[in-house]
């Protein structure tokens, strides 16, 4: 049996709440490269490896709609967060096979690419690191408001390289105009084929933010209970304060860059999941049983939620105009 | 009357009073200057951005995302280009969304030549502009437009592009603004900030009121029956004045200033050149993939059996800048004696 201690103090049934997330969003990212494999989708990115930190930071956050309630500025590896949020495995496999019934983006964009307006979810885009200057916008109301919500945006090492990284850390650090913000930083030492040592001079990312005079740690990524107190702590001081805070997570990336890489499993990584199982079956917070039984359960709802995906409609040709405009406003010069 | 300039503060001030505009930003925007061309001076929701522009751009884009209505200033469009992929973003939010998010923002930037601005303050944007999709792009000639489209952008719940014609930034207007003083010197005393120290300052508006340019409707400055001008912003006014000398010659020549680049008033183009079977688009941004090679493109395919004559496109030149000797400016952009040689040309072209 293990001490509370052992796990920063948070109760059991946090923890399996956490481990349960965490599995869940396994079994859906490989589910997805699965579809990938079986030619019903085109391209996979997502976020296995990322779990221990993306499960932690969905779970803390103040859900809800509107700059009274917390933003979030996501990048691709964004499953986990979402996943502890109250993201189905079928909506996320809608977006993977672009049905028509997609919620995020209507059969129009990538897997991960999720937009969830009713969680203040912002639309993951491709491009990197253009979130951390948006995500200033969404605080600097969210400052105005006055109700404590916070921006928390995320993106990977490797995108840091791009000058919105800068710009972020300086909008929200500006003396007397310090915005609620929780600027993170997944490191998983890779952009897509590119090393991390072949890119960085500086020691460490969270250097840059404490330059700007950000609070900033550097954080095990792959250990959900340091992930979790890490992110509550800093949520409570952007809260109290209204100042940002910066944490650089390192975490693993399990499947590759995308499918564009081959998605297949690296063997040199840390597997946040196995780990924090194997841990929860050495304190005897789970048993064996029980972790093959949820594994199962969710293996089971992947295959459903793909064999519902498959059945429902695609975009049609003419919905190409919807959206251009609010309200679908001709956007057709040839209707001028 | 009111020159431009005093006309977007206007704008503004009426936005911020009725249309919950909260943010007026951008380089230099705030108080103490006000704007490098003074078009914010004395506003209650200004303020000093970093001298960034992406940052400026992402900024909008989040404001209007949590549902706030801004307007963002890029100082001048030349430094706009280092922000395209957001503005490609900003367009392309709402369709991605599937119709989830709309960014209700506005960005303005000066644009064009004619203040001898040399290589990186003569830049032009309508025809970059109007590639981004999803935007709706205008640009003004005349300061009651100005207030107009602005006011019609700021309501918008898409993306806007005000784009001001930075040299008829002190040409005054013909029409009042509603609500403004007959007087233009009681204009500028209630709403100019004084040289020197402005910290006590205040502006005392006029009580405005709202006047719309919707998108897409054009203006007929000019009506003839022997060729169609078409252009906007600082050339209309170039349109107009070729079109008043040549009408002593005896030339009929209709202008219209389109106002809206997108979208655009097809139905008046078409009203037009069916009646005079010429036309002639006028504009300064670069000439190879100019916006009114698409427009000349429609005249031609869909309305070949009017024409009297092959349409015809003057632009800037395709050159990498425009120069500061006057000499390198004015063979740069379009000046009237090559407006008025292609309209005398256009005329006497028989099919």
């Amino acid at each position: 049996m293990a001490s509370k201690q052992q796990f920063g103090g948070l109760d059991k049934k946090l923890l399996i709440q956490m481990y349960e997330h965490m599995v869940k969003s396994r079994v859906l990212e490989e589910r997805l490269i699965k579809i990938y494999r079986a030619g019903e989708s085109y391209f996979w990115i997502g976020g296995p490896g990322e779990e221990a930190w993306g499960v932690p930071l969905g779970m803390l956050g103040k859900k809800g709609q509107g700059p009274a309630y917390d933003f979030y500025h996501l990048h691709y590896r964004c499953t986990p967060t979402l996943i502890a949020m109250g993201l189905s495995m079928l909506d996320s496999v809608r977006l993977m096979m672009n049905r028509a019934t997609d919620p995020s983006t209507g059969g129009r964009n990538f897997s991960n690419h999720y937009v969830i307006p009713k969680w203040n979810i912002a639309p993951v885009t491709s491009p990197l690191e253009v979130q951390y200057p948006i995500a200033c916008g969404t605080a600097h109301v969210q400052k105005r408001l006055g109700k404590k919500s916070l921006t928390v945006v995320t993106g990977g090492d490797a995108g840091t390289a791009e000058g919105d990284f800068a710009s972020s850390l300086i909008l929200a650090s500006r003396k007397g105009q310090e915005l609620p913000m929780l600027i993170t930083v997944q490191n998983n030492k890779w952009g897509i084929s590119t090393s991390y040592e072949g890119q960085h001079g500086e020691t460490t990312i969270a250097d840059r933010a404490k330059a700007f005079n950000i609070r900033a740690q550097v954080i095990n990524g792959n250990d959900p209970v340091e992930s979790y107190l890490a992110i509550e702590e800093s949520m409570e001081y952007i809260r109290k304060t209204g100042k940002p805070a910066f944490i650089e997570a390192h975490v693993s990336r399990l499947y590759g860059h995308s499918s564009a890489s081959g998605a297949n499993p690296v063997q040199n990584e840390v597997d946040p999941v196995k780990e924090f199982e194997k841990k929860l079956l050495k304190a005897e917070i789970i048993k064996p049983k029980d972790v093959k039984e949820l594994w199962e359960k969710f293996e089971a709802e992947g295959v459903k939620a793909a064999e519902q995906a498959r059945s429902e409609p695609v975009p049609t040709a003419d919905s190409v105009w919807d959206h251009t405009y609010v309200g679908s406003e001709n956007a057709d010069w040839r209707n001028f | 009357m009111a020159n431009m300039a005093q006309s977007i503060r206007m704008a503004l001030h009426y936005a911020e009073t009725n249309y919950e505009l909260k943010d007026i930003f951008g380089q230099d925007v705030g108080m103490p200057l006000g704007g490098v061309f003074t078009a914010t001076q004395g506003l209650k929701t200004t303020w000093n951005s970093t001298l960034d522009e992406r940052g400026i751009i992402g900024m909008a884009m989040g404001i209007a995302m949590a549902g706030d209505r801004c307007v963002a200033e890029i100082q001048f469009a030349d430094y706009i280009f280092n922000t395209i992929d957001l503005l490609k973003i900003a367009g392309n939010t709402l369709w991605c969304t599937n119709g989830q998010y709309n960014l209700p923002m506005t960005v303005m930037t000066p644009v064009g030549a004619g203040i001898r601005g040399s290589v990186y303050h003569s830049h032009s944007f309508d025809a970059w502009a109007s590639r981004l999709a999803g935007w709706k792009v205008v640009m003004p000639s005349n300061p009651l437009d100005a207030y107009g489209l602005l006011l019609s952008c700021i309501k918008d719940p898409n993306p806007c592009m005000f784009l001001k014609p930075k040299a008829l930034m002190r040409v005054r207007g013909e029409e009042l603004i509603p609500g403004e003083p007959q007087d233009e010197k009681d204009l500028k005393n209630m709403i100019d900030a004084p040289i020197g120290d402005r910290s006590k300052w205040k502006a005392q508006w006029p009580k405005l009121e709202e006047y719309l340019v919707p998108f897409g409707k054009a203006k007929i400055t000019r009506t003839g029956e022997q060729i169609t001008v078409i252009s906007y912003g600082r050339h209309l006014l170039l349109c107009n004045e070729v079109a008043d000398q040549l009408k002593q010659e005896g030339y009929s020549v209709e202008v219209i200033d389109l106002r809206s680049i997108y979208p655009y008033d097809w139905q008046a183009i078409k009203a037009s050149v069916e009646k005079t079977g010429r036309v002639l688009f006028v504009n300064e941004d670069t000439e190879v993939t100019n916006f009114a090679e698409h427009l000349s493109y429609r005249v031609t395919t869909e309305l070949f059996y009017h024409l009297m004559a092959a349409p015809r496109v003057l632009a800037g030149k395709n050159v990498p800048g425009i120069g500061l000797h006057p000499n390198l400016e004015d063979s740069s952009v379009p000046q009237k004696h090559e407006i008025e040689s292609l309209i005398r040309q256009i005329c006497a072209e028989v099919p």
